[in-house]
């Protein structure tokens, strides 16, 4: 019988499968914004398997709104990633520092 | 029995290819394993009775971020093998961080299904013989209105943040100009002349 626990399982794998992408891709930005969607989608996972289990819908409206979240991320993620392109003719992240901030 | 073996199915794939997605050598390859990615997390979704939610993430997910992903990657000039180097100086923080992370993950779910912490009462129980997506816009549409329609303004501010982001005017080009086209009369554009036979005309 699956219960909540294998989901969770799931989930944290998931969860550390993006960070790590993260952390092995740093100058690659764009599998960076991949792995953030990684972690999104292991708290939506999270979010779901919980409001099944539990037998409460909310957690699937808040899901929802992770999705509109994630999907606004991405597409001003890759605006800027278009934009930084053009400006430097490269996507490498790791050293980025223009604004001197 | 059916279910069990669904649930193991979905959940090794979805796992796999999450880890093809980052260690994949191509990027357009990992675009296409995070789409295996998405469509099996939405075959975990639906085994739990969230199917408007599985298909919302095969719908927004997999037909637009995924494919915007895979837009950016192949228009732009990058040399991804440069992108790559220094690949292997960061792997030690990266595992040991990720060991801790989910060291720590595991614990919390043991602790939890141990006993746990007590939670409150169900705030929108489920309704018994309604479909899952009734029951969810019945819920949105009544007591998340206001968030809903915050989600959509987000959903707004990006669309219009990515077309400034990205747009520019190019120079040299010579674009349709609609309110000087309107503004023009016709005593300015005509001019009536009674033109003499044999002579030359002022043009």
């Amino acid at each position: 019988m699956i219960g909540l626990q294998h989901y969770l399982f799931v989930s944290a794998v998931l969860f550390a499968l993006g960070v790590f992408g993260i952390f092995l891709n740093r100058k690659n930005v764009i599998i960076i914004l991949m792995a953030i969607e990684l972690i999104l989608l292991s708290v939506n996972i999270n979010f779901v398997a919980f409001s099944a289990y539990l037998g409460d819908l909310v957690g699937q409206v808040f899901a929802m709104f992770v999705l509109t979240v994630a999907a606004g991320e991405a597409a001003i993620g890759l605006a800027i990633l278009v934009i930084y392109f053009r400006g430097r003719g490269t996507i490498a992240v790791d050293d980025i520092n223009r604004m001197k901030g | 029995m059916i279910q069990t073996i669904a649930f193991y199915l979905f959940a090794t794939l979805v796992i796999a290819s999450a880890a093809l997605t980052i260690v994949a050598r191509n990027p357009v390859h990992s675009v296409l394993w995070l789409i295996l990615s998405f469509f099996n997390a939405a075959g975990l979704m639906v085994l739990v009775g969230a199917e408007f939610i599985a298909m919302l993430l095969v719908i927004v997910y997999v037909g637009a971020v995924a494919v915007l992903f895979l837009f950016v990657v192949m228009m732009l000039d990058i040399d991804f093998a440069e992108l790559r180097a220094g690949y292997a100086q960061y792997l030690p923080f990266g595992v040991l961080l990720v060991l801790v992370l989910s060291a720590e993950m595991i614990f919390a779910v043991s602790a939890w299904s141990a006993g746990g912490i007590a939670l409150s009462a169900s705030v929108a129980p489920v309704p018994e013989g309604v479909p899952n997506i009734e029951a969810l816009g019945t819920l949105i549409y009544t007591r998340y209105l206001f968030i809903f329609e915050g989600a959509g303004l987000v959903l707004l501010v990006a669309m219009i943040g990515a077309i400034v982001l990205t747009h520019r005017t190019r120079s040299g080009t010579r674009p349709q100009n609609v309110s000087q086209q309107v503004k023009r009369r016709p005593q300015d554009a005509v001019r009536k002349i009674d033109q003499p036979v044999g002579q030359g005309m002022d043009l």
